[in-house]
């Protein structure tokens, strides 16, 4: 695996092979010292042209624990805003000779089209409404350390589908997965043919109490002067997930942000049941091995660095 | 009127050519048999027997084996000035029509700024007068400034030369201006050229709205953001007595309104581009916007085999590249930014012919017919090879292989959207309005000693 530009790309055992990496790395998380020597020397950049706080920190965090030095450069305040495109940003950056580059960007294919730019490995952070691949990993992390397996387990993916990458992302991996995916929301908000991925749909949340699984996607607040919804307050009514449609034995899901009293009610957000923070925590360790498989990986190892594949930590007393 | 009446062209030396032994099809003249294509003076002087033609001091060549037919002509192209000489001009855009096949093209008016004015048409066919290797029409904008907003001098313009009307690259939102537009043309005469596209349908849509956008996470464009303005204004026309074109229909949903309409005696024509017969909405997967982004947009297979159909039933009166050049800058960027629009004129007989005459989907005869078809809806003589005719030929070597863009292009811009592919059929010759407008440079000519 030369670049992470979508899941679309990855076979059910490359996913596998990244989850079983991230497990690995889940231990070094519990040392004192939180860091392996793997990428020591080696630079990862990321290019972030939209705001973050989960993927930009954790990419940025696992990069560190990974021993590289880390060059973290945000559209706002940078040379994009003086007109910069692109491909000649991104041609700057490579003259650091990364090792990596980590991109986020508001249009679909932007991480593919720097992967034809530059020597670096590119992980596509999201690209527009396309894909997000690596909160596609992390979810299936969460589940799979949750139930063992995501083989005939029924998910159902709420709210906003036409505008959301992680769903399309999701469904994917979910279905690669074993899983069988049921895509829920208005009718304005599916996008017409996306039963062509392999899901089911349904305008309703009639039928989610058979889900093992629900996801509720974030409710953007712009979508109701588009149109899409009338207003949150009827979007709320007919699709918010709270304690009284989500069933005990049910797990909940949410790529964050929230909008709390939106599409999760507080309640369901602060009920066991609530994933919300194991994704968060799953989002290091998996980026971490996203770096490493691609970086460090049997096709991406360095010659000379002699590291094995089981992660060392350094500054353990010998 | 023939081509050299109504249109602008350099002037050069009429041609005295005999093809000789060229395979001739002419459909629409119900020719199509191997003779000696005698052109003398720019006219087709006449069709001899195999062989037999006296070559009387003109320059002949061999064309056993090769194809005469009529040259192409194209309702549907965007030369980009002026403003926009970095892509296109007039001078560029002709060679390119020219090394395509095509007699005459009408130019678009969505230029920076517009052609709006009697000046600048003028100013316009003084250029095509100098730069123009095969006859050019140009087009005037509908509204002024194609703001949608007032008429432009429709009489004065017709005066000063413009084929006709559009304001392609952007549909007439308001449905009353094209009314008072349509009334307007029973004083000043030229058909108008319609983009048909409801924008708020259309919306933030970047491709067309199926299974691919679902999965690629792009906007869709609906395929009813086209029939329905095409509904519209076919409504309009009716209504009026008036006639219009559409351009660059694309769905099946357009096909079907096109149908009706024509069956109920409406006066429209309509137009097909060879990308949209040939590609569907999967291409896109690939996000290579340089190839694969246009308006409309590439639409799915059901569509595409309803273009087909339409084209064979004549719902479809004509083949139009809708030549767009753009610069390579505008398309290296992620596809929902890139400009709308692929360059065709150099490819779109031979990409016709590779892609569905030789996997027999239609065959010769119609698409030389249809490359020809969009004269007629503008009030030009269809380029025809009848003895008696002016000299429109196009002579081609069906069999011949030929990587698009190997040996670069004619057209400034390099967006086509069969770059890199190898195509069966290629132009070898072309005559415009009597006079030599392109041969491939390694096409070598014997002349009579």
């Amino acid at each position: 695996m030369k670049h992470l530009l979508s899941i679309e790309q990855l076979s059910r055992e490359e996913i596998e092979g990244i989850l079983d990496r991230a497990e690995s790395f889940a231990e070094v998380g519990r040392r004192d010292i939180k860091k392996v020597p793997t990428l020591r020397g080696r630079t990862v950049v990321s290019l972030f042209y939209e705001s973050s706080t989960r993927t930009s920190s954790s990419f940025d965090l696992a990069a560190k624990r990974l021993s590289a030095d880390v060059v973290s450069v945000k559209a706002a305040g940078s040379s994009v805003e003086k007109g910069e495109s692109l491909k000649d940003t991104v041609a700057t950056l490579s003259a650091y000779d990364p090792a990596a580059i980590v991109i986020r960007h508001p249009y679909a294919g932007a991480a593919q089209m720097v992967a034809g730019w530059t020597a670096a490995a590119v992980v596509n952070a999201g690209d527009g409404k396309h894909e997000h691949p690596s909160q596609a990993l992390l979810d299936v992390y969460t589940l799979r350390r949750k139930l063992g397996s995501l083989e005939g387990i029924r998910i159902w993916i709420v709210g906003d589908v036409l505008h959301s990458r992680v769903a399309r992302s999701n469904l994917i991996a979910f279905t690669r997965m074993g899983a069988e995916v049921t895509v829920s929301g208005p009718p304005t908000l599916i996008p017409r043919g996306i039963e062509e991925l392999g899901c089911e749909v349904s305008y309703s949340l009639d039928g989610i109490e058979q889900a093992e699984v629900v996801y509720a996607l974030r409710m953007q607040k712009e979508r109701m002067s588009e149109s899409f919804v009338p207003s949150l307050r009827e979007y709320a009514a007919s699709f918010q997930i709270d304690t009284r449609r989500l069933e005990p034995r049910q797990l909940l899901m949410h790529p964050g942000p929230v909008n709390r009293g939106v599409e999760l009610s507080g309640e369901a957000i602060d009920s066991p049941q609530s994933l919300i923070s194991e994704q968060v925590a799953a989002g290091l360790v998996v980026r971490m091995a996203i770096l490493y498989e691609l970086l460090a990986g049997a096709e991406g190892a360095p010659s000379g660095e002699g590291e094995g594949s089981k992660p060392t930590p350094i500054g353990t007393p010998a | 009127m023939s081509l050299a009446d109504l249109l602008d062209v350099r002037p050069g030396e009429n041609a005295h050519l005999v093809l000789r032994r060229a395979t001739v099809l002419d459909p629409v003249a119900s020719i199509n048999a191997i003779h000696d294509v005698v052109i003398r003076e720019g006219t087709i002087a006449a069709l001899a027997s195999p062989g037999e033609a006296d070559a009387d001091g003109a320059e002949v060549v061999e064309a056993e084996g090769l194809h005469a037919f009529p040259a192409f002509f194209d309702p549907h192209v965007h030369l980009r000035t002026p403003g926009q000489e970095h892509k296109e001009d007039i001078a560029t855009g002709t060679r390119a029509a020219a090394a395509g096949g095509y007699c005459g093209v009408l130019a678009m008016a969505n230029t920076a700024p517009p052609v709006s004015t009697a000046s600048d048409v003028v100013a316009l066919r003084n250029l095509a007068r100098v730069d123009a290797s095969v006859p050019v029409g140009f087009f005037a904008t509908v509204s002024r400034g194609m703001l949608g907003k007032e008429l432009t001098d429709m009489v004065e313009l017709r005066e000063a030369g413009a084929i006709g009307f559009s304001d392609d690259g952007v549909p007439i939102a308001n449905a009353n201006l094209m009314r008072r537009a349509l009334q307007y043309q029973h004083l000043c005469g030229g058909n108008l050229s319609l983009h048909e596209e409801d924008l708020d349908l259309s919306a933030t849509g970047a491709m067309h709205e199926g299974a691919v956008s679902a999965a690629l996470g792009l906007e869709g464009i609906p395929s009813i953001s086209e029939s329905t303005m095409i509904a519209r204004d076919a409504a309009l026309a009716r209504y009026e007595g008036a006639r219009v074109h559409a351009l660059h229909v694309s769905s099946s949903e357009s096909i079907h309104v096109l149908c009706e309409a024509k069956e109920a005696g409406t006066r429209i024509t309509a137009e097909v581009t060879p990308h949209h017969l040939c590609l569907t909405d999967e291409v896109v997967r690939t996000l290579d916007a340089r190839r694969f982004k246009m308006s409309p947009p590439l639409r799915s297979e059901s569509d595409r085999q309803a273009l087909i159909g339409a084209l064979r039933d004549g719902t479809l009166d004509c083949i139009a590249t809708d030549h767009a050049p753009h610069t390579l800058e505008e398309k290296e960027v992620p596809y929902e930014q890139a400009m709308d629009g692929v360059t065709g004129l150099e490819t779109a007989f031979a990409a016709l012919h590779t892609e569905l005459v030789l996997p027999g989907v239609i065959d010769l005869g119609l698409l030389v017919e249809r490359m020809a078809g969009g004269a007629e809806p503008f009030d030009l003589e269809r380029p025809t090879l009848a003895p008696g005719s002016e000299a429109n030929v196009v002579l081609c070597d069906l069999g011949a292989e030929w990587t698009v863009g190997e040996d670069g292009y004619e057209s400034r811009s390099a967006n086509s959207w069969c770059a890199g592919q190898t195509l069966t059929g290629r132009v070898l010759m072309t005559v415009a309005a009597g006079q030599v407008a392109f041969r491939l440079r390694s096409f070598s000519l014997g002349v009579a000693s």
